[in-house]
């Protein structure tokens, strides 16, 4: 009954707990089902952003990497907004080219 | 063709397996279906106390693997039902005493004179739960709306699909709607949004079911228990009928129903 005057008040009622097992559940049997627990896909997701870092600019902040659910199959799914390219980004650009042919030489000898 | 084989399991323990093998099987024989149950759970044998036939056992399934007896002296019929039969597990083995070749060895035998052979899972993943599973045509999924449950059935349909003997089917059980309506615990739709299975059956927490148990009459001979009544359902989709799912706050008070038509009938 206190959920009907409650609504009758208008008070939003606070979610109960059966929504936060739905929500807790949703989000570990994505890991549970890949076998990949969220502290192992945080390094994961490091790791794919140094090596996107080595070649375009982005910013960590804008990065998003998730798993998602379809059915019972998982995918992953990455948005990463490229940041526009600046004055130090073309200086280092040029600066890398200028070294790759060094390194072919070094890699050939 | 012949009979078909159901395998009833869930992972977590102590979510109604035995009590749902039990039921189905008393249901199906009801509906005058030639029915028998294998207790699977060697070591542990429990769906002979269920079903009210422990004093009956005479062989098991180990003695009619190991050849110390032929599979129908080991088929103990039921006192009501002359089409129900229970082959009982052993209970001072371990569940090494079998194999799934010779899971599907028995059922194979027992095929040709039965319309339903229903398997009760051992809890655990292990060589039981392949035991189990080996021969089923059908798997029944038996959970909580609880996080440890629903996570261990999770993980069951996982290896099913990765044995090709899934999805499976979901089950339900022990669902308490007035918890439902407080917002405290989670819905066969959150359920099944989680699980992404198809439901089979929805059963209500029903204080009848210990006290059935304690005499050896599953439920689903009681024509006035809700948890009967969901048994049942189950037993005809189960033989390909479709029923449809049973509204589990209908016996709910006069005041919740004009609480819920001022609320806009926000409760399914």
């Amino acid at each position: 009954m206190s959920g009907f005057f409650e609504r009758l008040l208008g008070r939003t009622s606070s979610k109960g707990s059966g929504v936060t097992a739905k929500e807790r559940l949703q989000f570990i049997l994505v890991h549970d089902r890949i076998n990949l627990p969220p502290e192992r896909l945080q390094a994961m997701k490091a790791e794919i952003l140094e090596v996107i870092s080595k070649y375009v600019s982005v910013d960590s902040d804008d990065v998003d990497i998730f798993l998602e659910q379809r059915d019972r199959d998982s995918l992953i799914k990455a948005e990463i907004p490229f940041t526009g390219v600046n004055e130090k980004d073309e200086a280092r650009n040029r600066l890398s080219h200028a070294s790759r042919p060094e390194d072919e030489t070094l890699d050939d000898g | 063709m012949g009979a078909k084989v159901v395998t009833v399991t869930s992972g977590k323990g102590g979510v109604g397996k035995t009590t749902t093998t039990a039921n189905l099987g008393v249901a199906l024989a009801r509906m005058g279906k030639k029915v028998v149950l294998i207790d699977a759970d060697i070591g542990l044998r429990n769906l002979d106390i269920v079903m009210g036939l422990e004093n009956r056992i005479v062989y098991d399934m180990v003695d009619v693997i190991e050849g110390r007896c032929q599979l129908r002296q080991a088929m103990i019929k039921h006192k009501q039902f002359p089409d129900l039969f229970l082959i009982p597990a052993a209970q001072t083995r371990d569940k090494t005493a079998v194999s799934p070749t010779d899971m599907i060895q028995t059922a194979d035998k027992l095929r040709p004179e039965f319309d339903f052979i229903l398997i009760d899972s051992p809890a655990g993943i292990e060589r039981g739960f392949r035991n189990a599973i080996a021969p089923a045509d059908e798997v029944l999924i038996v959970t909580n709306p609880e996080v440890s449950a629903v996570r261990d059935a999770d993980r069951i349909i996982g290896l099913l699909e990765a044995n090709n003997k899934g999805p499976g089917k979901l089950i339900l059980n022990r669902v308490k709607a007035k918890m439902i309506e407080k917002g405290e615990m989670m819905s066969a739709d959150d359920v099944t949004d989680i699980l992404a299975i198809k439901l089979i059956g929805i059963v209500p927490e029903d204080e009848g079911v210990i006290p059935s148990s304690n005499s050896g009459n599953p439920i689903s001979q009681n024509e006035n228990s809700r948890a009967g009544q969901a048994f049942r359902n189950i037993a005809r989709r189960l033989n390909g009928e479709d029923v449809p799912f049973m509204q589990l706050n209908e016996n709910s008070g006069i005041f919740q129903r004009i609480a819920r038509l001022f609320s806009g009938g926000q409760s399914e």
